[in-house]
C-alpha cells in the first residue's frame, strides 16, 4: 500500500476505535471495549513501522481545504518526514503498550468503555498534531489533547472523596493550558501576518531558500508566541503547577499523556520550528528558552526531593526532565532533544505504569512512606522500576546515560558554568529517584497489615508492557551513540532526523574530540555512582525514613509544599480575580441589573392595575367613557378636515 | 288647514339641529347621573325622541316622506324595548330589591 | 307672532321639561314631566306639518309607553327617600362630558354645507296620513310586517319575563 493510504489508516483505526467504544461501548464487555481499542492501537503501530521502512522522502498528503479566501488557502494536510514518522512511532508504539496495561489496570473500573474512548481520541488529536503539515494541524491536534487531558485527568469526577479535586485537577491543566494556548495562537497569527502561509515547507523555503528577512522584534514576537504555547502544554515555569496536580488522573493516563506523548508536543512544535528559532531575531527567545528551562529543571529537581506520594515524584522529575530539554532546544541542539524525547518516554512510562503497578499490589495507597521491602512481593515490578530509575539516573550504558550525555556535551560547549549548574540538576535528579526507589522497594514493610495480605504481582496484561518497555529503556541508547563507544561512531537518529526534516539539515552543531567526550561521561558516570552509593547507605543502611510532614524543616519543608507556587498563584491570580468577581455580582448584578429589570416589571405590572381599574362594571362610566371617546373621534376629523 | 312649511318662512334648520342636540345631551347626561333603572330607561326614551325630532325636521326640509317613516318604525322598536325592559327590570326588582344600577359591578376588574 | 318665534318658545318649554326629567328627585315627577316633554316634542311635529306622526307620538309615547312606566313606577313603590343619588362628582363629570359633546357637534355642524330647503308646492302634505300610507305600504312594506314580527316576540318576552315563578324568592 502506498504511504497515504497507510498514512490515513493510521489516522483513521484511532478515531474508529473512539468511535465504537463511545457510542457501543455501554453494552459491550469489557474484554472486547478494552481489545478492540488495544488492537486498534498495535495495527497503528504496525503500520507506522511499515511507512517508517519505506520513506525516504517528504510527502504531503492533502485532505481538504478548510477555508478558501483569494489570497490564502487553508488545507488540511498531513506531511509525513522524519520527524512526523518519528514522534508517530513514539506515539503509537508507547501508546499501545499503554493501552494493554490499562486493559489490567482498569478492569474493575465501571467507566471502562470511556476510559478507552477517551484513550483512543487522545492517540487521535497526538497524531493529528504532529502528522500536521501546518500550524492549523498543530493547532488542532493541541486543542484536541487538551480536551482529551481534561477529560481523562478529571475521569473519576464522581469519587466520594476525591471527585470534587479531580474535578479541580482537570480544570487547572485546562485553564493553565489554555493561557499557553493564547500565546501559540497569537504566534499563528503574527505568523500569518507576515508570511501569509502556515504550512511548513513553505515557511522554511521562505526563511531558507528565498532569504525573506522578516524584522528582528517580529521574529522575535512569533517565536516568543510559540515558546508561550509551549510552556503551556510541557509545563515549564510559570505554567507548570498543573502537571502535578494532573497527577488525580488515572495512572495509565499520567504514563501516557504527562510523561509520553502531550508535554513533549511543545518539544515538537519548538523542533518543527527550529528554522524559525534559527533567525537573527529568535536568538533572545533562544536565550529566554535556555534559562526558564534551567530554571525548571532546577526547582522542579529541588521540589521532588521531599515528595512523598509516588506518582508527585515521577510528575516532577517529568518537568525536571522537559527542563532540561528546554535547555537543549535553547542551544540549537534539536536531534539531541529529540533523542531525549525519545528515551525520556521509554523510561518515564516504565516509571509510571510501574508506579500504577505498585498502585495496583498496595491497593491504591501511593504514599512511600507506607510502602517499602516490596521487592519481595512484586519482583517484576521490582526488576523493571529498577530499571526505569537506573535509565532516568543516567547510570551507564542505559539509554538515559546516551541521551542526557548528549545534552551535556551540547552544554559544555555552550559554555562550563552552565554544565555545572546543569549537573547539579542531574544529581539531585539522581537523588530523588534512588530515594523513591529505596524507599518503595527496599528495607521492611510500613504499611497496614491488611494491605500486606493483599500484596500481589499484577496480572500478565500489566507485566508485559512493563518489560518491553524496560528492554527499550535498556537498549534505546543504540538509537544515537555517539561516536566514543563504536570506534566510529553512528549517531543513527540524529542523521535519520535530519535527512528528512526540513531545517534540521542547515543547522551544524559541533562535535567534542574523543578525549573531551570520554572525559565528560567519565564525570557523569563517577557522579551516578556516588550519589548511588550515597543514598543507599542513607535509605537502607541507616533505615531514615521520610519523616511525617510536621517534622519537616528548612529547606525539606520548602521542597515539600512546593516551593509555595500554588499559593503564590492563588494570591497573585486567584484571589484578585474572585474579588473583582464578587464586586461586579455586588454592584453590577444584585443593585443594577436586578433593580433595572424589576424595576421594568414593577412598572408593568403597576400600569397594568392601573388600567385593570377603568373596568368598574358601573354603565354610567362605561357611558362616560364612550361620550369621551365620541368626543375625541369627532374632533379628530374636524381638524384633519 | 295647512300651515305652510316653517323652513320657508323663516325658521332655520341648524335651530332644529341644536334643538335635537340638546335634547339628545340632556337625555345622556341622566344616563349618566341618574341611578334609578326606570328613570334610566326613560332618558334613554328621551335620546330616542331627540333623534325623531331631527329626523321629521329634515324630512320637512327635503319634502322627502321617508324621514317620517323612519321615524314610525324606531317608535315600533323603542316600544318594544321599553316593554322587554321594564319586565326584566321587575324581575330583577323581585330579586334584589332594588333598582339601583350601580349594584351590577360583578364584571369589573 | 310669527312662526320664528312660537318655534322659539316652543324650544326652549322642551328644553326646560327635559331638564326637569332629569333633575327631578321623586320618580313620578320624572315620569309627568317626560309626558310634558313628549308633548312639547309633539306640538314640534306639528308645527313641522308632520300631523300623523305627532298624533301617534302622543298615542304611542305619552299614552302607551309612559303610563306603562307609571304602572311599573307605582308597582315598585318608589319614593323620594330611598332613591338612590349619585356623587356629585360623577354629575359634574357627566355634565362636562355631555357639554362637550354638544360644543363638538356645534362644532361640526359649522363646516356642513348648506343645502337649500326644498320649494314644491306639495311638500306641504308630505306629512299627512295619506302619503305616509302610500310610502309605508310600496316602499317599506317588509319592515312593517317585521315590525309585527317584533311586536309578538316583545309580546312573548314579556309576558315570559314577568311571570311569577314557582319557587319562593327571599
Amino acid at each position: 500500500m502506498s504511504v497515504d493510504q497507510l498514512i490515513l489508516m493510521i489516522l483513521a483505526l484511532p478515531l474508529l476505535g473512539a468511535l465504537i467504544n463511545g457510542t457501543l461501548g455501554k453494552n459491550m464487555s469489557k474484554q472486547l471495549v478494552g481489545s478492540i481499542a488495544t488492537v486498534v492501537m498495535f495495527v497503528s503501530f504496525a503500520l507506522a513501522l511499515m511507512v517508517f521502512n519505506s520513506n525516504h522522502t517528504t510527502q504531503l498528503i492533502q485532505l481538504f481545504d478548510v477555508i478558501k479566501l483569494d489570497d490564502f488557502t487553508l488545507h488540511a494536510r498531513l506531511q509525513v518526514d522524519s520527524l512526523s514518522i518519528w514522534m508517530t512511532l513514539i506515539v503509537t508504539g508507547v501508546g499501545s503498550l499503554i493501552h494493554l496495561f490499562s486493559m489490567g489496570y482498569m478492569s474493575h473500573d465501571k467507566g471502562y468503555y470511556k476510559f478507552f474512548t477517551y484513550l483512543n481520541l487522545f492517540i487521535f488529536a497526538m497524531l493529528i498534531l504532529v502528522l500536521g503539515s501546518n500550524y492549523f494541524m498543530l493547532f488542532f491536534g493541541w486543542e484536541g489533547v487538551g480536551i482529551c487531558s481534561y477529560l481523562l485527568i478529571g475521569f473519576h469526577y464522581s469519587d466520594e472523596q476525591k471527585g470534587m479535586l479531580n474535578g479541580v485537577a482537570a480544570r487547572k491543566a485546562f485553564i493553565m493550558n489554555r493561557i499557553g494556548d493564547l500565546g501559540l495562537l497569537i504566534g499563528l497569527f503574527l505568523i500569518l501576518a507576515q508570511f501569509g502561509t502556515l504550512e511548513y515547507t513553505e515557511l522554511a523555503d521562505k526563511l531558507t531558500i528565498e532569504n525573506i528577512e522578516p524584522s528582528t522584534w517580529m521574529m522575535f514576537g512569533i517565536t516568543l508566541c510559540l515558546f508561550i504555547g509551549a510552556t503551556g502544554k510541557s509545563a515549564q515555569i510559570p505554567l507548570f503547577t498543573w502537571l502535578p496536580d494532573a497527577m488525580a488522573g488515572p495512572t495509565p493516563v499520567s504514563a501516557l499523556i504527562h510523561a509520553a506523548t502531550m508535554v513533549t508536543a511543545g518539544i515538537f512544535l519548538v523542533v518543527r520550528s527550529n528554522f524559525m528559532f534559527e533567525t537573527p531575531g529568535a536568538q533572545i527567545t533562544q536565550d529566554i528558552m535556555f534559562y526558564v528551562g534551567l530554571a525548571t529543571s532546577l526547582v522542579a529537581a529541588f521540589i521532588a526531593m521531599r515528595q512523598n506520594d509516588i506518582k508527585k515524584v515521577l510528575a516532577y522529575s517529568t518537568v525536571s526532565q522537559l527542563g532540561l530539554l528546554f535547555v537543549a532546544l535553547g542551544m540549537g541542539a534539536y536531534t539531541a532533544a529529540m533523542f531525549h524525547v525519545t528515551t525520556h518516554a521509554f523510561f518515564k512510562a516504565l516509571l509510571f505504569l510501574g508506579s500504577g503497578s505498585v498502585i495496583h499490589a498496595m491497593s491504591d495507597e501511593q504514599d512511600i512512606r507506607k510502602m517499602g521491602g516490596l521487592r519481595k512481593f512484586i519482583p517484576i515490578t521490582h526488576a523493571t522500576f529498577l530499571i526505569g530509575t537506573l535509565a532516568i539516573a543516567g547510570f551507564p550504558l542505559l539509554s538515559g546515560f546516551y541521551s542526557k550525555d548528549e545534552i551535556l556535551a551540547h552544554a559544555v560547549m555552550h559554555s562550563p558554568v552552565i554544565y555545572a549548574i546543569l549537573m547539579v540538576s542531574v544529581a539531585m535528579t539522581a537523588i530523588y529517584m534512588f530515594r523513591l526507589y529505596f524507599l518503595t522497594f527496599h528495607g521492611s514493610f510500613r504499611g497496614s497489615d491488611e494491605a500486606k495480605h493483599h500484596l500481589h504481582e499484577s496480572p500478565k496484561s500489566m507485566t508485559i508492557p512493563l518489560l518491553v518497555l524496560a528492554i527499550l529503556s535498556v537498549f534505546g541508547g543504540l538509537l544515537n551513540l555517539p561516536g566514543v563507544i563504536l570506534a566510529k561512531g553512528t549517531h543513527w537518529l540524529s542523521h535519520y532526523l535530519e535527512h528528512n526534516t526540513r531545517g534540521l539539515e542547515l543547522i551544524k552543531t559541533e562535535h567534542l574530540t574523543n578525549s573531551q567526550a570520554m572525559l565528560l561521561m567519565g564525570g557523569a558516570v563517577l557522579m551516578t555512582l556516588i550519589i548511588l552509593f550515597g543514598t543507599f547507605v542513607v535509605y537502607v543502611k541507616r533505615n531514615s525514613v521520610a519523616k511525617s510532614d510536621e517534622q519537616l524543616k528548612g529547606w525539606e519543608l520548602a521542597s515539600n509544599q512546593k516551593l509555595y507556587f500554588d499559593e503564590l498563584y492563588n494570591a497573585l491570580f486567584v484571589k484578585p480575580i474572585e474579588w473583582i468577581s464578587m464586586k461586579l455580582h455586588q454592584f453590577v448584578e444584585l443593585f443594577v441589573l436586578n433593580k433595572s429589570i424589576l424595576g421594568f416589571v414593577g412598572l408593568i405590572d403597576k400600569s397594568g392595575n392601573i388600567v385593570r381599574k377603568w373596568q368598574s362594571g358601573i354603565v354610567a362610566s362605561y357611558l362616560f367613557w364612550m361620550v369621551v371617546g365620541i368626543v375625541g373621534l369627532v374632533v379628530y376629523y374636524l381638524v384633519k378636515f | 288647514m295647512v300651515l305652510a312649511t316653517i323652513f320657508q318662512n323663516g325658521v332655520s334648520i341648524e335651530f332644529y339641529i341644536v334643538l335635537s342636540t340638546i335634547l339628545f345631551v340632556i337625555g345622556m347626561i341622566g344616563v349618566m347621573i341618574r341611578r334609578n333603572a326606570i328613570i334610566l330607561l326613560m332618558c334613554i326614551e328621551l335620546m330616542l325622541n331627540a333623534v325623531n325630532l331631527l329626523m321629521v325636521a329634515f324630512s320637512t326640509y327635503f319634502g322627502q316622506a321617508d324621514g317620517q317613516i323612519f321615524v314610525f318604525f324606531i317608535m315600533v322598536v323603542a316600544a318594544a324595548e321599553a316593554t322587554v325592559g321594564l319586565s326584566i327590570l321587575v324581575m330583577a326588582y323581585r330579586n334584589l330589591r332594588t333598582t339601583d344600577v350601580s349594584i351590577f359591578n360583578k364584571l369589573k376588574g | 307672532m310669527n312662526l320664528e318665534t312660537i318655534a322659539i318658545i316652543l324650544g326652549g318649554l322642551t328644553i326646560g321639561s327635559a331638564l326637569m326629567v332629569i333633575i327631578s328627585k321623586h320618580p313620578v315627577r320624572s315620569v309627568l314631566y317626560l309626558v310634558l316633554t313628549f308633548f312639547m316634542i309633539s306640538a314640534n311635529y306639528i308645527l313641522m306639518n308632520a300631523q300623523f306622526i305627532a298624533i301617534v307620538n302622543i298615542i304611542v309615547y305619552a299614552g302607551a309607553i309612559m303610563v306603562l312606566f307609571l304602572f311599573v313606577l307605582m308597582l315598585l313603590n318608589l319614593s323620594r327617600e330611598n332613591e338612590p343619588k349619585s356623587s356629585i362628582m360623577v354629575k359634574l363629570s357627566a355634565v362636562i362630558a355631555g357639554g362637550t359633546l354638544f360644543t363638538v357637534f356645534i362644532a361640526a355642524l359649522k363646516d356642513g354645507v348648506a343645502v337649500a330647503a326644498t320649494t314644491a308646492t306639495d311638500a306641504d302634505s308630505i306629512g299627512l296620513v295619506e302619503s305616509l300610507g302610500q310610502l309605508l305600504f310600496t316602499k317599506y312594506v317588509l319592515p312593517f310586517e317585521m315590525s309585527s314580527v317584533l311586536f309578538i316576540a316583545a309580546m312573548v318576552g314579556a309576558v315570559l319575563l314577568a311571570k311569577r315563578e314557582k319557587q319562593i324568592i327571599e
